[in-house]
């Protein structure tokens, strides 16, 4: 009986979804009087044995290069094959890109019940319980596993990384990786930019910013905070921002610590992939924008002159200019 | 196993879902065990609708000889959106008579009906936008041993391979894969589209084939639901005065 958390990583390096994922793993395993262990699959330029912070005793590695290309397939049979050799009853996965694409392959090699879109540790108290996102981030759902093998798969920013004392053993798997039936030609990484799923703050922006031609401050109040930017759909689809940055329901759902939205009405289905976020400031000039309703703080006034403003604020408190 | 049907004609599989609309009011009944139907609106499923099946539909306006079938489990209640999704396109339509329990009893039932079928290509789309499971493509390729590419915003065929743009962690990916593939698709591999009168007058008539479940035991079952806290309301800050904004999020919401 183990847990084993799935350790993703691109350009060497581990993903942030990932710790949260293995503290998850490790709390969990806890509360289940057993111990967490991890499983990366190519290789990473960070010390592994470091990871141990985060609670696992051990991390089971196949260091070979051609597994740095994510391929479901292969990952999902070496996975599972792991889960057996190593005894986990329990896995974790970040639902994160990577965790979909790999999770409900393994659920089927394993025969597992798999809960994705975790936000909160099981209940263990009656079963195995875990409590989901569903609807849109409308509601949850608390979903009992009933399989001898169990797999969750958990929202980014849904859990905080806790870093603590600890090394964790690393020791080499050995699994034939096999050859992937997809061939990768090219990928491409935006570097540079917080991704939109990990950010912990979002700035945002809607059509009332009336042309791309004005995203200037919105990517500079974002630089100043370390924050990812991201717009509503019609901005997406009028193409002033890239599809990848559209939130809310038929985009992409996140659930940062502070989402800032500048120009957006707060449409239902706006509000669907980002009323999970802890805090959220609206600033919009119609007082009777519905996003007031969900917002914690607000300014009702025109972006173009209360965002300036917003930059200097922020460069004053962190010692800028 | 699934292997290339031999006939030299593409058969696509699109999997359809009935969900709320977008805009129904989300609440739950019988001890918050059930989603309170009334009144509530039913839709394709938006990525299933705009994505998959327009996809499918554009590569039949390609190669006409193109076969394109609809799968739903589902009760009798999910017949008109099938027959609204055979309006947009599609040949004929399969509904697996069943209530929707878990991803893995549903990726089972597609994948027991696409093991006889000869499909080149499976589609789905992201995932529902009530269960947010994203997960039946993926079941239903390792069913079938198939490979399965997962989050596409671009998908091109080009005889037997595809090739394929989907959107990894913080970036995106181009692939090459040959037929039989598993799809799942979101924005950009197609545009959304409005059936014409022509489209809704033959879906009329286009065969939709009830068959029963395959005996399968779901592996996960809902407990219960629960709806978020309510927000304690908005805290408004003078618009003459946004540096009180940053103090706020700040010091008071330590959001920064
Ligand atoms: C099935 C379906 C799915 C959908 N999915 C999504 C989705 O995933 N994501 C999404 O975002 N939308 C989605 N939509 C669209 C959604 O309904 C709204 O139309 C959309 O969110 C509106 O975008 P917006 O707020 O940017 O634009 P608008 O609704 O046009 O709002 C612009 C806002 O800017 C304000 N404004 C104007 N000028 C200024 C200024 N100078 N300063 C400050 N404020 C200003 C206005 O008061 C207004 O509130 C979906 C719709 C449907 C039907």
């Amino acid at each position: 009986m183990s847990v084993l958390v799935f350790i993703d990583h691109s350009e060497g390096h581990v993903k942030k979804a990932s710790l949260e994922a293995l503290s998850y793993g490790a709390a969990l395993a806890g509360q289940l009087g057993t111990t967490a262990e991890g499983i990366i699959l190519g290789t990473v330029t960070e010390d592994l044995a470091a990871l141990g912070k985060y609670g696992v005793k051990k991390i089971h590695q196949l260091a070979q290069e051609s597994l740095n290309h994510l391929d479901a397939q292969v990952y999902a049979r070496i996975i599972a094959e792991a889960a057996v050799a190593t005894g986990a009853n329990v896995l974790i996965f970040s639902n994160n890109l990577s965790g979909k694409a790999v999770a409900p392959r393994v659920a089927v090699r394993l025969k597992a019940g798999l809960v994705s879109g975790a936000v909160a540790l099981p209940n263990i108290s009656n079963g195995f319980v875990v409590k989901k996102n569903v609807f849109s981030g409308k509601a949850f759902a608390n979903i009992s596993l009933n399989s001898p093998i169990k797999i969750v798969s958990l929202n980014p920013n849904a859990f905080a990384p806790k870093a603590g004392e600890g090394q964790a053993a690393v020791a080499a798997l050995s699994i034939q990786a096999g050859t992937a039936k997809v061939k990768v030609v090219s990928a491409t990484q935006a570097t540079g930019q917080v991704p939109l799923t990990e950010a912990e703050i979002v700035v945002s922006g809607g059509r009332g910013l009336k042309g791309p031609e004005n995203w200037g401050m919105i990517e500079e109040l974002a630089k100043l905070l370390g924050a990812a930017t991201a717009c509503s759909r019609p901005v997406a689809d009028a193409h002033w921002r890239p599809h990848n940055e559209h939130v809310g329901q038929t985009g992409i759902a996140i659930a940062p610590n502070l989402y800032i939205a500048i120009g957006i009405s707060g449409a239902i289905q706006h509000l669907a992939g980002v009323n999970r976020s802890k805090v959220i400031a609206v600033i919009n000039k119609d007082p009777e924008a519905p996003f007031f309703k969900a917002a914690d703080y607000g300014i009702v006034g025109d972006a173009f002159e209360v965002v300036p403003k917003l930059i200097q604020a922020v460069k004053k408190l962190k010692g800028i200019a | 196993m699934l292997t290339l049907n031999s006939f030299g004609i593409m058969k696509i599989l699109v999997c359809i879902s009935k969900t709320p609309d977008t805009t129904a009011k989300i609440a739950f009944t019988q001890n918050n065990t059930k989603f309170a139907t009334d009144g509530v609106q039913w839709i394709i499923n938006p990525y299933d609708e705009w994505y998959a099946l327009v996809r499918a539909i554009e590569l039949k306006e390609k190669d006409p000889s193109t076969v394109i079938h609809l799968i739903t489990v589902g009760a009798a209640d999910a017949e008109p959106i099938i027959r609204k999704a055979l309006a947009l396109g599609g040949d004929e339509a399969i509904r697996v008579n069943a209530d929707s329990h878990d991803s893995f009893y549903i990726a089972s039932q597609i994948a027991a009906i696409a093991k006889d079928g000869n499909y080149d290509l499976i589609f789905t789309g992201k995932e529902t936008i009530d269960y947010n499971g994203s997960s039946i493509g993926g079941m239903v390729a390792e069913l079938l041993d198939l490979p399965y590419i997962s989050l596409a915003t671009k998908f091109d065929l080009g005889g037997t391979t595809a090739t394929v743009v989907r959107e990894i962690e913080g970036g995106e990916e181009t692939d090459s894969v040959s037929l039989p593939v598993v799809v799942s698709c979101q924005k950009g591999v197609a545009e959304q589209r409005i059936p014409n009168m022509k489209g809704i007058m033959s879906a009329r008539t286009k065969p939709l084939k009830v068959v029963e479940p395959a005996a399968v035991e779901p592996l996960t079952n809902v407990v219960s639901f629960e709806l978020p806290p309510a927000k304690a309301g908005v805290k408004l800050v003078p618009a003459d005065n946004p540096e009180e904004l940053i103090r706020l999020l700040h010091e008071e919401a330590k959001a920064f």
